[in-house]
């Protein structure tokens, strides 16, 4: 399984909103396909698939937080 | 030592809202393929953009009579409230591979607004940040706004500054969700300004701050 984690997004940001997931629990994605959106600070920020395959669970709902280095999502490599 | 980023520089005039959003889009899908990090200076014909969670109240006039004077309403697949675009408006939209500068999007963003605090700096106008805000004031009014969207460590979208902008048009709503009033370049100094001089001036801006060749 991989997680679809929140990367650094720089100093001082701890962390940022859910804002629009663009993928579903049992889409079929390729790596790099943006997945989810997250906001911070008037900037938002697209997190890309790592790898291709299956969305097996999604760990947060739109509007909220999450912190950096936490997993958004699990996907199962296909 | 750093070495300068080097950037293109594309002015695509006076252009719809949406269509300059595909030409964004476009450009974001080159640099992310490696072409070189790119900003678009343009202006926009009247459109209020709407984020995904934009509340129809801080629209001060009904919609509807917006639209009947013939101005545009879009909504927008981005976050944040309420904001408008206008003739006398420099938009510019630094398509830059956060690779080439830092993974930083505060940091980012606080270069922007230090872009908009030097062109204005360039017509005497000093103008300021306010903490926990984001944008450039003069004094308590707000002269430049921006917003952007990242993917792949590419920004898009960006800072517009008004410089001959019909600030009547700002009365309409309250600009992303804020009881604030807004200024222009040429409200400050007190006679209309030359486009031309101000896309130079913020493109000297834009490389000084981010080292652009």
């Amino acid at each position: 399984m991989s997680n679809i984690i929140l990367p650094e997004l720089g100093e001082g940001i701890t962390k940022a909103t859910v804002a629009f997931w663009h993928s579903k629990l049992g889409d079929h994605i390729q790596e790099g396909d943006d997945v989810v959106e997250l906001e911070t600070d008037k900037a938002t920020f697209n997190v890309p698939a790592p790898a291709s395959g299956v969305i097996k669970k999604i760990l947060f709902k739109e509007g909220q937080e999450v912190r950096i280095g936490e997993a958004l999502a699990v996907v199962e490599p296909q | 030592m750093s070495h300068s980023v080097l950037c293109r520089v594309k002015d695509i005039g006076l252009i719809d809202y949406e269509e300059a959003f595909l030409i964004q889009k476009q450009t974001v899908s080159e640099v992310i393929q490696g072409q070189s990090d790119t900003l678009l200076l343009c202006e926009h014909p009247v459109v209020f953009t709407l984020g995904r969670l934009a509340d129809e109240r801080n629209f001060l006039i009904p919609p509807k009579d917006i639209e009947s004077r013939g101005m545009k309403i879009l909504a927008i697949d981005r976050g944040g409230e309420v904001t408008l675009h206008g003739p006398g408006q420099i938009v510019t939209y630094p398509i830059f591979n956060l690779n080439h500068f830092r993974r930083d999007l505060k940091h980012f963003l606080y270069k922007l607004e230090q872009v908009a605090i030097d062109l204005l700096q360039d017509f005497d106008i000093v103008a300021r940040r306010i903490s926990g805000q984001r944008g450039v004031w003069v004094g308590q009014e707000k002269i430049a706004s921006l917003g952007i969207g990242v993917k792949k460590w590419v920004s898009f979208h960006g800072m517009a500054i008004n410089v001959n902008t019909d600030l009547n048009l700002f009365s309409m709503i309250k600009p992303c969700g804020l009881d604030v009033k807004m200024t222009s370049i040429s409200k400050l100094i007190g006679k209309s300004v030359d486009m031309k001089d101000v896309k130079e001036k913020i493109v000297r801006n834009y490389c000084r701050n981010f080292d652009l060749t």
